[in-house]
């Protein structure tokens, strides 16, 4: 194949906001994931000294909830930044809202599972498939947040926790709401793996840079496809 | 079975009970119900004026394990008096009439009192099969429980059965078990328990008994008093789980120390409950005090939350020994492997597509010196 000229353009896709949010929410999601696991898998660490002693199964509860907060905080950030934001980053983009918009999903299945060798212009921002998957996962952190406060309501004498706990008698009891949150946390490892698999693939066959864009904030496009666009 | 009307004092002195023990009650109910010292006095007041109100206790699908709590109160008077000879109008196990006479008993004391007896109910009503399961005097529970409930002035719901249906509710409840909230249109006092703790139980009839009307209630219709704490901020081997003492099984060194329950399935920290403040049997001793986990009895739906004995219960829909962990590593194996292969077949398929990009690719500082 003959060396091709093709010229690229730079495009400024996240922002900062939106690029601290993703790291901070990685951040927090791989502590809670930890000390969550900890909570609900616990372990015989220390047993030389009593129990005035030592603290340590406290304070990784505490660590939990203090990223929990981390977390709730950061998400609602998000969801600011969502309505001021710039285009990519904006609300709408995350909501089929046009047949094309399903035609291009369509399109991202055939290519990722299928593996098609369709090539052509694929959307700046998250791709069309990856955007309607975050809708869905921002609903997974909203339930999260929801199970997690509202367990944490009767420790907590702030309000956040007591604003989560109407959702105990729909989920059935505090046990079932225990369960739910503790069996989401493999959600949160499937999604790891294969969010993190999915920007690699896409980096390696589309050559966009779209592993680098969440770091930068820079994404690139064949000047070409941004006419159609 | 006594005539309603008299006041409690009258119906003590009658049964023998002098007036210094008469006291001695009226400082424990003022305890119980939250009322501290000061309140003894109100207690004595109104024990010795208000006519006290009839009582229906009906019995359903259950065990009587309530019942048998109830009679176990710290005080004994509250036994022999509540329950014994006080009003109790109607009740299966207790009453001394039987056949046709008690069940006319029991029309009576609603017809005559309709607005002013006080209704409880242990056991749930089985609503399968047209309520053959719990059939009394020719009558399903369903029945019964309908027209004792339409008049009555307070209904309370004993146990974990009449509240939420208990092990005769779990899956797949055969008998289609039903809390008697869901049937009757009015607001019901929960308090679940398999049994509930005696001295709650003493605690709520007093209430109602001394005030006419219902203690405060939590959102789910449970006494605030007794059921607004976990067990586990209430247990004195909390400080073992913040330091990460556990037993780790029956029988070694750590349960002999008394450390926390946490592993062995604990449901302390899900089960909103007075155990660990009120204990039973006088005060003496709950399951965690004696080296069981709590397995969440006044909880709804307790029995499906099983095993017992692990923290994590297994999974809806797979075997048993199956938790949300081994579902969870299973699908996080079964992800890598996928996206593994999903690697091999781009290297494959995607060939052309990944040679065409890299195609685009030009090699700079050898052209730089060319221009230099
Ligand atoms: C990605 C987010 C999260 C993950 C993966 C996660 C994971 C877990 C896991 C696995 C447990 C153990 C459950 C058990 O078996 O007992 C747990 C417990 C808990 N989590 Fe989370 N969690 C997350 C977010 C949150 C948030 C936002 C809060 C809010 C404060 C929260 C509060 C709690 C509480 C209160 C417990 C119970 C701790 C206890 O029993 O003392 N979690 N979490
Ligand atoms: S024994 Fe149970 S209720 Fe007590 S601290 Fe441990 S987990 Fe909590």
């Amino acid at each position: 194949m003959t060396p091709t000229s093709v010229s690229y353009r730079r495009i400024y896709v996240w922002e900062l906001p939106v690029r601290a949010f993703h790291w901070i929410n990685a951040a927090a999601i791989t502590v809670l994931g930890l000390t969550g696991f900890i909570i609900g898998h616990p372990f015989s660490v220390a047993y030389t000294q009593e129990a005035s002693f030592q603290y340590w199964f406290g304070t990784v509860r505490f660590i939990h909830f203090l990223a929990g907060y981390i977390f709730l905080i950061n998400m609602l950030m998000r969801i600011y930044w969502g309505f001021v934001g710039n285009a990519y980053s904006n609300w709408k983009e995350f909501i089929p809202t046009s047949r094309s918009w399903i035609g291009d999903i369509k399109e991202v299945l055939k290519v990722d599972i299928l593996q098609t060798s369709v090539h052509g212009p694929v959307h700046v921002g998250h791709n069309r498939l990856a955007g309607l998957i975050y809708f869905g996962t921002f609903w997974m952190f909203l339930f999260q947040a929801l199970t997690g406060f509202a367990l944490y309501a009767p420790m907590s004498r702030l309000f956040v926790g007591k604003l989560a706990t109407w959702i105990v008698p729909i989920l059935g009891g505090d046990q079932n709401v225990r369960h739910l949150h503790h069996t989401m946390l493999w959600f949160y490892v499937a999604f790891a793996i294969v969010h993190v698999y999915l920007v690699f693939y896409h980096d390696y066959v589309e050559g966009r840079g779209t592993t680098s864009s969440m770091v930068g904030g820079w994404k690139f496009e064949r000047e070409d496809y941004l006419d159609k666009h | 079975m006594s005539v309603s009307g008299d006041s409690l004092w009258i119906t003590m002195r009658e049964k023998g009970y002098s007036r210094r023990e008469f006291m001695q009650f009226c400082s424990f109910a003022a305890a119980t119900i939250g009322l501290g010292v000061q309140g003894k006095a109100e207690v004595a007041k109104a024990f010795e004026q208000k006519q006290r109100p009839p009582v229906v206790w009906l019995h359903f699908q259950e065990c009587t394990c309530c019942s048998e709590s109830f009679i176990r109160g710290s005080h004994p008077i509250v036994a022999d008096i509540l329950l014994d000879s006080i009003s109790l109008d109607y009740t299966e196990t207790l009453m001394a009439a039987s056949g046709h006479q008690a069940e006319k008993s029991l029309a009576d004391t609603i017809k005559k009192y309709a607005g002013k007896y006080i209704l409880l109910v242990e056991g749930s009503v089985p609503t399968g099969a047209d309520g053959v399961y719990c059939v009394i005097g020719g009558r399903s529970a369903a029945q019964i429980l309908e027209e004792a409930a339409k008049d009555a002035a307070a209904i309370v719901a004993w146990g974990n059965c009449a509240s939420y249906g208990c092990v005769q509710a779990a899956k797949p409840n055969p008998t289609g078990a039903t809390p008697i909230q869901e049937l009757v249109g009015k607001p019901v006092i929960q308090v679940p328990g398999c049994p509930p703790i005696a001295d709650v139980m003493v605690g709520v009839i007093t209430h109602i008994l001394l005030f006419g009307r219902p203690p405060e209630l939590d959102s789910r219709g449970r006494p605030k008093e007794f059921y607004s704490r976990r067990v586990h901020d209430t247990c004195y081997r909390r400080p073992y789980y913040d330091a990460g003492l556990f037993v780790e099984s029956f029988d070694d060194d750590h349960a002999r120390k008394g450390y926390c329950l946490y592993e062995m399935g604990c449901r302390g920290p899900v089960t909103y409950n007075a155990c660990a403040v009120t204990r039973w049997n006088d005060h003496t001793s709950y399951p965690i005090q004696s080296g069981h986990p709590c397995i969440g009895c006044s909880e709804k739906g307790f029995w499906d939350d099983g095993p017992f004995y692990r923290h994590l219960p297994s999974f809806p829909g797979f075997p048993i020994e199956a938790t949300a962990d081994t579902i969870g590593a299973a699908l996080g194996v079964g992800v890598a492997i996928g996206v593994g292969a999903h690697a091999i077949t781009t290297n494959i398929r995607k060939r052309p597509v990944i040679q065409e990009t890299q195609a685009e690719s030009v090699s700079e500082p050898t052209d730089k010196k060319k221009v230099d």
